[in-house]
This record gives C-alpha cells, sequence and structure tokens, in this order.
C-alpha cells in the first residue's frame, strides 16, 4: 500500500510539473462530459415526467382523416362507437390552434363544460360559462393578461372576441398548460366556425385497458376513415422523442463524442519525447515495467475521474437547478412560447455508468498502451532517444 | 502530501455527488404532488402532449399529428422547423408475430389475432 501511494504521488508531481497543459486537458474533457451528460438529464428528465404525467391521457383518441389530413369528426360517429362492447365513456374534444400575430405565438385553445369544476395548478378558477377564460402561463405573460385582465381573439368571421381572465395556471403546469387557453366549448365552436354537428376528435373510454388494441382494430374496421390512438402510442412518442438516440439530440451527442475520440486518441498515437526520457530516467533508478505502467494508470485515473466527476456535477447543477438554459436555446427552435424547464432530479445510474466506461475507462487505456512500448525498452535505448 | 489532497479532493466530489442524488430523491418525493396534480390537468382537460413546441401542430401534439403534416407545403417539401430535427417519424407498425399451427382439414377456424383465417384444404390465409 506504501508503495501504491508513493507511485501515486509522484504521479501528481509529475502532472503538477506540466500542469497548465493537464488543466487544459482536464478542461476539455470535462466540457465533454459536461455536455454528454446534460443531454442525458435533460432527456431522461423528460421522458421519466412524460411517462408518469401522461398516464392520465386519454385510452383513446379518435380522430377523423381526409385525404391524409385531420379533418373534424361527426358527432354521429359518437353513436357508432357506443355499440362497440367494452367502451366506457364517448366524448368529443373540442380544441383548436390559434395564431396571434400580436405576439407571433401558437396557442391551443381548449374548450371544457361544466364537468371540470377545479384544477390544482390553477390560480384563480376554471371558467365557468362564455366571456371567461383561464389562461397558460405563457399565453398570460405574452399578452399581459392577468387574472380580472381581458383576452381578445378574432373568431373566424374576423370578429372580435372578448374574454374576461378568471384563472391563470401555474409555473408548475408550464410543460402542460404553457400555451393553453381554457374556454367554455360552445364558444371554441364559434371562435373556429365549426359545424354544431362535429368536434375536433373523440375520447373513448375503455373498461379493461387491455383491450384497447382490439378496440382501437374494431372501431378503424367499422369507421375506416378514421384514425384511432391508443394512449401507448402516446407515451411512446415521447419515448422516441426524448430517446437520446434521436434527431438533434444524437447530433449533440455524437458532436461530443467525437470530440472525446480525438482527444483520447491523440492520447494513444504516442508519447512525446520529454514523456519516454522520463520513463528512461525512472527505469534507469530502478523502477519496474508494473511500476511504469502503474505510474500512468495513476496519470489516466487522475485526469480522467477528475474531469468526469467534475463535468457530472456541473452538468447536474446546469439542468436541475439552471433549467439546462446552455441546451434550451438548442431545443426550442422557433417556438415563441417556450416553457422554463423545472425538471424533476430523476438520475439515471445505469446512464451514468455507461458515460463512465465510455470516457474513463478507454481514456486510461489510451493512457497506458503507449507507455508499455517505452516501458518494456532498455532505458538506455530510450535515453538515447 | 499531494496523493491526501487528491484522494480528498475525489471523496468531496463523490459526497456531492452523492448529496444530489439524495437531494433528487428528496425533490421527487416533495413534488410528488405537484406529478398527481399534473396528471390530474392531463386526465381531466382529456390532454395528449406536452407544450414544448409550438411552432408548428405536429411539433405541438406529436401523438395526434396526421401522417403528412410535416411536409405540409407541398409533396417533396422537407422539414424546416427545427423542433422537427427532434421528433423523429413514429413508428408506423409495431414488431408482428405470426403464429400458426397445423390442424385437420375440414374445419374453418379464425383466429382472433390479425385475421388469419384457415380454409377447408388446410392451408392458411390472411384476411
Amino acid at each position: 500500500m506504501e508503495r501504491h501511494k508513493k507511485i501515486l504521488e509522484y504521479t501528481l508531481s509529475s502532472l503538477f510539473r506540466r500542469r497548465y497543459k493537464n488543466l487544459a486537458l482536464i478542461a476539455v474533457f470535462g466540457i465533454v462530459v459536461t455536455v454528454l451528460s446534460s443531454i442525458l438529464f435533460l432527456t431522461h428528465s423528460l421522458k421519466s415526467e412524460a411517462l408518469y404525467v401522461l398516464d392520465g391521457s386519454p385510452e383513446l383518441i379518435v380522430q377523423k382523416v381526409s385525404g391524409g389530413r385531420n379533418d373534424l369528426i361527426p358527432l354521429d360517429y359518437m353513436r357508432r362507437i357506443q355499440v362497440i362492447p367494452g367502451i366506457g365513456h364517448v366524448v368529443p374534444r373540442y380544441w383548436g390552434y390559434y395564431y396571434d400575430s400580436l405576439t407571433g405565438g401558437n396557442y391551443t385553445i381548449l374548450g371544457i363544460d361544466q364537468d371540470v369544476k377545479e384544477l390544482k395548478l390553477l390560480d384563480g378558477r376554471v371558467p365557468t360559462g362564455n366571456g371567461e377564460c383561464a389562461l397558460g402561463k405563457g399565453v398570460s405573460d405574452a399578452r399581459f393578461a392577468g387574472i380580472g385582465g381581458e383576452l381578445v381573439l378574432t373568431d373566424s368571421r374576423g370578429m372580435a372576441v372578448s374574454s374576461r381572465v378568471v384563472g391563470v395556471f401555474t409555473s408548475e403546469s408550464d410543460l402542460l398548460a404553457n400555451d393553453l387557453i381554457l374556454i367554455n366549448k360552445d364558444e371554441v365552436r364559434s371562435l373556429f366556425g365549426m359545424p354544431p354537428d362535429k368536434a375536433t376528435d373523440l375520447d373513448v373510454g375503455v373498461y379493461n385497458t387491455s383491450e384497447v388494441s382490439n378496440i382501437a382494430q374494431k372501431i378503424k374496421r367499422l369507421l375506416p376513415d378514421t384514425r384511432p390512438i391508443t394512449k401507448n402510442e402516446i407515451i411512446r412518442t415521447y419515448d422516441t422523442v426524448f430517446n437520446w438516440r434521436s434527431g438533434m439530440i444524437l447530433t449533440m451527442f455524437f458532436g461530443a463524442i467525437i470530440a472525446f475520440c480525438i482527444l483520447a486518441w491523440d492520447k494513444a498515437t504516442g508519447l512525446s519525447a520529454d514523456e519516454k526520457q522520463e520513463i528512461g530516467i525512472l527505469k534507469a533508478i530502478g523502477w519496474e515495467t508494473s511500476d511504469i505502467l502503474e505510474m500512468k494508470f495513476w496519470e489516466g485515473v487522475i485526469i480522467s475521474l477528475t474531469a468526469f466527476l467534475t463535468g457530472i456535477i456541473i452538468a447536474y447543477a446546469h439542468v436541475y437547478f439552471f433549467g439546462a438554459f446552455l441546451l434550451a436555446p438548442a431545443l426550442m427552435g422557433w417556438s415563441v412560447l417556450f416553457p422554463p424547464f423545472r425538471l424533476m432530479p430523476y438520475l439515471d445510474l445505469y446512464q451514468i455508468t455507461v458515460l463512465l466506461f465510455l470516457t474513463v475507462i478507454p481514456y486510461v487505456a489510451s493512457t497506458i498502451i503507449p507507455a508499455w512500448k517505452s516501458a518494456i525498452t532498455d532505458p538506455d535505448v530510450i535515453m538515447r532517444g | 502530501m499531494k496523493h491526501r489532497a487528491f484522494i480528498g479532493f475525489i471523496v468531496g466530489e463523490l459526497l456531492i455527488l452523492l448529496l444530489f442524488f439524495a437531494f433528487g430523491q428528496a425533490t421527487v418525493r416533495l413534488r410528488e404532488g405537484e406529478l398527481r396534480a399534473k396528471r390530474d390537468i392531463v386526465w381531466k382537460l382529456m390532454l395528449t402532449d406536452f407544450a414544448l413546441w409550438t411552432e408548428a401542430r405536429y411539433t405541438r401534439n406529436p401523438s395526434q399529428a396526421d401522417l403528412f403534416s410535416a411536409f405540409q407545403d407541398f409533396p417533396s417539401s422537407l422539414e424546416h422547423f427545427p423542433a422537427g430535427s427532434i421528433i423523429p417519424p413514429g413508428k408506423v407498425n409495431e414488431p408482428t408475430e405470426i403464429k400458426y399451427k397445423k390442424v385437420s382439414p375440414g374445419t374453418l377456424k379464425q383466429w382472433p389475432v390479425f385475421g388469419l383465417t384457415k380454409v377447408e384444404d388446410g392451408t392458411l390465409g390472411i384476411r
């Protein structure tokens, strides 16, 4: 044990002699780990929250499709779907998108009926009749409309429709309701010019959740111009969206991996003349080959472990304390209303372990392997160059 | 002694990570009510998606969008919204599995899965 401590001490002294170069190495390695970890933490948190929260979404949504595009669904379809055994409720949904030229943002307008009496993350109250609305925090901030204020929208005939704001969603609900406007469902129909016998889509409840796929197939056979979407597909969408193996997340991830590979490759392609001379001198004064390799092992561990742990800590703080402010601009795209991240700190130890094996182990190996050739060579040959 | 300082530094960082892990567990427990309240909103308002990307209808509601909306402008138009690069195309069909077995000819049997039927001469057909 004493011998190992002495070798470690010598390695630290050797690294300290070239402190600026090694600090730069730790910094670059640490930045790569920070980027990789930030992406992993962000996507894992969003995915975990989506899987939990969206478990409350409807079992089955039935849309009408016409010419490959979504179309309004006739309310008559409710009667035809209701007769299928195993169906619980069939409720029409009234909702749509609204482009606000004032702010350049897109809002989602959702119609509710008297059944919705209370919502936990809503300051104020739920709108109970025509002329009232509840807003998501993003809409409220964009239009400077708080509780008691007015929201004016333009309907399908170009007429202004004014609503009094009776409720604003709290910031905890931003991920769900940031761009939401809740109004009475009759007002949604008149705002969008929806015919009275049509709805946007249907929420279908199923008694036995294991029968959802079968019932979806039956609906599709009964009404071939519809598209049933199961809750499983909704949740799977977010499993795919926030999977770190797809899209722009993969591009950022891949870029950081390439940077790390270049770093490790540079290390693995050989020792500098100074390092070779150092090994030669150590061998000449009696160091064994195993001692040299242990020194190189500690060198790799000191740099990679320091950078890895520092990178993980910074990534954690970046994502969970500072709202992933470096990644958010890359994710928000052209969205005018983008919710601030207040993520749940779900940590996946498996991902951290995989990252450890993808970064620390290859780096240590790329430090030891080139030193092995010098370590087994005669010191006289090394020192002569 | 440098090796003590290094070991102390690594132990310190590991302690910070442990602290973060404990903080994370405690925060999730404390904010469990918030998660339940969000699920309650999803259930009462029949929501299906996060309000993350409001650029286009298929980025706002990726689970509800029709399959062609990313190419909405004209037939060969490519995806142009940044969020579209984060949202990959959904899987159209799940991996399927066909199981079959020999039965005696002359019987008409219908399997509920994938509409398989067996015709009278003993062969299998897919309806």
